[in-house]
């Protein structure tokens, strides 16, 4: 019980954080405030692991005591993080999951099974090429909680180079198949109904690219709007395609792939690159030879030029935590007023039963809150990428 | 921890689904949709131009229209004033004319008439000579005996002649 409580407390700690966070974002969301991610970042990695690992301290005590009791930070946490299997529903005391495959590279070797294998701890054997035993499993304690690694014959645990199709991976290949198809169906739909009114899909994007070349990428980019319009388009829409499915809970959607910090991560590195790789002279001259400040900050000590550079690999930075951020706050709010409907429940099933109106009106404003998001959050990192690529293309006057 | 931190396995995977929708899309859908959507506000903008145009001109028909129609108007008073004033002119020199003819007439006249009257009095000198010399010629085919009542006889004849003419 004691156990218990202390996870429902950092929830509800969590959830305080994610929410003040997202009300202060919305505030100033269009001044791309750098401080107050650096600030939540700061919160995260400093105050919120600090309380998982000392549920983990006296976890052993009372482990036994706990596990029949709902676990609202290991479920909103097993949403939210990445898994090997796909959970879809508990039935009589089941659970119905979908495995899905494991491929490791490990000293130079390709291994490839399924999940199946190795779930709650049971061990996959398998032959090398050399024909000496293999073994891997997912450790549930320790520095690679969760994860597939290599049982050494010694004992010791070895990560390979994992690339399985995690629900992440699954939930990413579903909705990009999902939006290739769209954008196939729109674009053939353009070329049958040439010069004629949109209709159906067709209907439903158009308002979207449009608002996306005329309001994103050309009041900010300027007249070489065009080169970047097929990146910010498919940005926008991977985005917006990405936080909606995270909201469906149903298979296969609501894998959390936009609150993922590898997913954003790399959406950042795309515009980081594109940015860099297309800058004129002139974006590169403002960088290391900022016009208009004094040449003391330059020289001999290069300051300005030192905190434009940083400059350069923070705002992609920044990018990435805000997307990943808002999705994984926005993910846990509506997670945990449905997990209140357990807790109180577990208590007095009165109480929850109370409770679960209160709650479901509560997840209901959350969730509405979250397709706000879910748009704002592709408007912004979209925008924000559009102001990088408009300082890169900027000519001289 | 495992929260903030990126996972090489996904960080492949996103950068390989990610560069094939990319790539798809840029390649293959946006040039169509791009083209599509500057074709067809190319359009939208060429017929509003011609529309803008074609008002445009309506106007400056109706305007053309109510000018022509008002010299039309001038023109036709223009006109009428014109065939009054003509027809006044004709009808004075109509008028000029049939005094003229008529006072020709009228001398013609006159002068036929005193034509007339001269032949007449001629006739009528050339009778009375004739006249008086068929009298001559009785009385002197009747051998007058006295000279008085050749006189008296002459006389009488004179005043019958006289009475006769008269």
């Amino acid at each position: 019980m004691k156990y218990a409580s202390k996870k429902h407390h950092d929830v509800v700690f969590f959830c305080i954080i994610a929410f003040c966070y997202q009300t202060t974002v919305y505030m100033i969301n269009r001044n791309n405030s750098i401080i107050l991610n650096v600030i939540f970042l700061i919160c995260l990695v400093f105050l919120f692991p600090n309380n998982i690992m000392a549920d983990s301290d006296s976890k052993e005590n009372i482990d036994k005591e706990v596990e029949e009791k709902f676990n609202a930070g290991e479920l909103i946490f097993d949403h939210i993080l990445d898994t090997y299997d796909w959970h879809i529903l508990t039935w009589k005391g089941k659970h119905v999951s979908v495995y899905l495959p494991i491929i490791v590279i490990s000293e130079g070797e390709l291994y490839c099974f399924s999940s199946k294998h190795i779930h709650h701890g049971h061990q996959y054997h398998t032959k090398n090429k050399h024909g000496d035993d293999v073994t891997f499993y997912i450790p549930e304690e320790g520095q690679y909680e969760g994860k597939v690694v290599r049982l050494m014959d010694d004992g010791s645990r070895l990560r390979p180079i994992d690339i399985s199709i995690t629900k992440t991976v699954c939930g990413l290949l579903v909705s990009c198949t999902l939006l290739i198809v769209v954008f196939l169906l729109v674009a053939k739909s353009y070329s049958e109904r040439e010069e004629k009114a949109p209709k159906g899909l067709q209907a439903l994007i158009e308002p979207l690219i449009i608002y996306v070349r005329d309001d994103i990428a050309r009041p900010n980019i300027g007249k070489d709007y065009e080169k970047y319009l097929p990146y910010l388009l498919t940005v926008f829409f991977f985005i917006l395609l990405n936080n909606v499915l995270g909201l469906i809970p149903f298979f296969p959607f609501g894998a959390n792939i936009t609150g993922n910090i590898a997913v954003t991560a790399t959406l950042a590195l795309f515009t980081f690159f594109i940015t860099n790789l297309t800058g004129k002279r002139h974006y590169y001259q403002d960088i290391f030879n900022t016009p208009g400040v004094p040449w003391w900050l330059k020289f001999p000590l290069p300051l300005m030029p030192m905190i434009e550079l940083i400059g350069c690999f923070v705002k992609p930075f920044v990018l990435a935590v805000r997307l990943f951020a808002n999705i994984t706050a926005g993910h846990i709010v509506v997670l945990g007023f449905v997990c209140m409907i357990f807790i109180i429940g577990e208590m007095s099933a009165l109480a929850g039963a109370g409770m679960s109106v209160f709650s479901v009106i509560l997840a209901i404003f959350a969730n509405c809150l979250e397709l706000l998001v879910a748009y704002i959050q592709a408007y912004i990192f979209t925008l924000l990428s559009a102001i990088y690529f408009g300082m890169a293309a900027k000519e001289e006057h | 921890m495992e929260l903030i931190t990126p996972d090489i396995g996904l960080l492949f995977w996103m950068t390989v689904a990610f560069g094939i929708v990319f790539f798809v899309i840029a390649k293959f859908a946006f040039p169509i949709i791009n083209g599509m959507l500057k074709k067809r506000e190319e359009k939208i903008n060429d017929a509003l131009e011609l529309a803008e145009r074609t008002h445009k001109e309506m106007e400056q028909l109706q305007a053309d229209n109510e000018a022509l129609l008002k010299q039309a108007y001038e023109e036709r008073a223009n006109i009428i004033n014109e065939t009054k004033q003509i027809c006044n002119s004709l009808i004075e020199d109509a008028k000029v004319k049939a005094n003229e003819e008529k006072d020709r007439i009228i001398e013609s006249a006159k002068a036929s008439i005193e034509h007339e009257k001269m032949a007449a009095t001629t006739e009528v000198k050339n009778q009375i000579a004739d006249i008086s010399l068929k009298v001559a010629e009785k009385i002197l085919a009747k051998s007058l005996d006295s000279d008085k009542e050749q006189l008296d006889y002459i006389n009488r004849l004179l005043e019958e002649i006289e009475e006769n003419n008269n």
